[in-house]
């Protein structure tokens, strides 16, 4: 009896204590935020919201947050269109060196971003392409394709080809077929390799880093605010991502998820 | 796209025919060699730590959570996934800084007189590292977890094992795979991350990220920049060839 109550005691303590490290950095980021003096460390002044009016009126700000939304969304639509075509042409139809197309599309998410950046800097470079939002997109593009391939290929599976041959003994089309039948019942990939590759994309920063240079997302925005030492000013921004992203989270849960459990 | 990049890097930009100097040259300088020491070296403490801090909590989540709220456990245990990468190394700046939570606490149960040097030393870069691959790392080993069937448990224990020889033998064997795609991942993506070493742990100890964008924000230098991210790779390669053989041999 006492060594059982020891052990769960123990075994309490630890999963406590592990929570408890896992959110104190975004406990003390979000108290701070509401920090009423110049720095954010203790002692904690009363709550105000002086900082995220600040915040809010960052012109330069807001605008970097509006970039990051634009650049998240355009980029994980190309890329998903793009992942969800290579995933229906490498499992549908009879392509040469299959597995080496396959291990050549999912190489990528095993390298540095931070080498994937420099490899397209040198790129655009010897292209004269100048650093943009497009860049950027672009740079997105490179890093999600390989994810949505490998979540929606992973997701074909062979029993949906019957139902892909029925359509085609209906009469339709390759193309009629692809956009009314298989489409839609890749939906929930679809929409789970979507949000994954708009929380990467809005997060991502040494890409956006290296391939910007007047417009820049937020995660480089807040870089730059980082210079300056530590302020409440950056502890409201990052609550303000946290919850933006939360959001995001909670409605793929509520879009997706649910329906992914359905099936 | 990849095997572009690639090509353009390897016939370096300025200099086309000196290819192989800027590697010579980095195994040359002890100061480089040192930063890819420090890579390799804060990346397998960090793989390790966090894959003995998760596995408790992801198997305590499969185990001994009611079913019912395992998902919200789960969810709970990766939530700050979700803040922004740079946002949450600064963070953990405001932990560990002098004037942060963790000194002021230890100070005022008086337990230090002078604030401990935290930030800005690898031990803050580790620390930072970890946070996030431990919540990687517990969704990777619960859901193998849940994957093993109860009957292998059950098995062991008709055979008469104990808990903690059934746990030893039986569950952490087949476990193993999920580990080690869960360790290979952190040590890939940790080797790889500018970010965290660059606020964390400040420019006192240089980790190979951080040379490489010296390279290239300071001097330009775009070849000897894009040999060190050879290297880097191929460091990953190496990791990875490692974990395949493994893997392999445990499935045989």
């Amino acid at each position: 009896m006492l060594g059982q109550r020891l052990k769960s005691f123990g075994v309490w303590t630890y999963v406590t204590l592990l929570y408890g490290f896992i959110f104190l950095p975004v406990g003390v980021l979000v108290l701070f935020s509401f920090q009423d003096s110049r720095l954010p460390v203790m002692p904690f002044k009363g709550p105000t919201l002086k900082w995220y009016e600040a915040v809010l009126s960052d012109s330069r700000l807001v605008d970097s947050m509006i970039n990051s939304l634009m650049v998240a969304l355009s980029s994980s639509l190309v890329a998903v269109v793009l992942g969800f075509l290579a995933a229906y042409g490498l499992a549908r139809m009879h392509l040469p060196a299959k597995g080496l197309q396959r291990a050549l599309l999912t190489a990528p998410l095993t390298v540095s971003y931070l080498i994937i950046a420099l490899g397209l800097l040198i790129m655009f470079n010897a292209l004269g392409v100048p650093s943009s939002l497009w860049t950027i997109g672009i740079g997105h593009v490179v890093i999600n394709v390989p994810l949505c391939f490998a979540i929606i290929y992973s997701q074909m599976g062979d029993h949906q080809i019957n139902i892909e041959r029925a359509a085609h003994d209906l009469g339709a089309g390759d193309m009629q077929t692809l956009w009314l039948v298989t489409a839609p019942m890749m939906m929930p990939s679809i929409l789970a390799s979507f949000f994954l590759s708009v929380t990467f994309s809005w997060d991502e920063f040494i890409i956006a880093f290296l391939l910007s240079r007047f417009d820049v997302t937020l995660p480089v925005e807040i870089w730059g605010m980082l210079r300056s030492g530590l302020s409440p000013k950056t502890n409201a921004a990052g609550s303000l991502v946290f919850l933006i992203s939360v959001s995001l989270l909670i409605l793929a849960e509520l879009l997706v998820f649910r329906k992914l459990k359905k099936q | 796209m990849v095997a572009m990049s690639l090509w353009h890097r390897i016939s370096g930009k300025i200099v086309a025919t000196w290819n192989l100097d800027n590697y010579i040259e980095f195994f040359s300088k002890s100061h480089l060699l040192k930063a890819l020491l420090n890579s390799i070296e804060i990346s397998l403490s960090v793989t390790l730590i966090s894959v003995l801090l998760a596995y408790p909590l992801a198997w305590i989540i499969a185990n001994r959570v009611p079913k019912k709220w395992q998902r919200l456990a789960l969810i709970m245990a990766i939530l700050p996934f979700w803040t922004s990468y740079v946002v949450r190394s600064y963070a953990w700046l405001l932990v560990l800084a002098k004037n942060g939570i963790v000194n002021t606490f230890l100070q005022n149960i008086g337990l230090i007189d002078l604030p401990l040097a935290i930030a800005s030393t690898r031990y803050a870069t580790i620390t930072g590292f970890v946070h996030f691959f431990v919540m990687l790392l517990t969704l990777t080993i619960y859901a193998n977890l849940r994957q093993l069937s109860p009957n292998y448990a059950r098995a062991a224990a008709d055979l008469g094992a104990s808990g903690f020889r059934t746990f030893w033998h039986v569950i952490l064997p087949l476990s193993l795979p999920g580990i080690m795609v869960g360790a290979f991942l952190t040590f890939v993506l940790s080797i790889g991350d500018y970010i965290t070493p660059k606020i964390l742990g400040g420019s006192n100890e240089l980790v190979l990220p951080q040379v490489i964008m010296l390279q290239i924000g300071r001097r330009a230098d775009f070849p000897s920049a894009a040999a060190m991210s050879m290297i880097l790779m191929a460091v990953v390669t190496v990791a990875y060839i490692a974990c395949a053989k493994w893997l392999k041999m445990e499935r045989s």
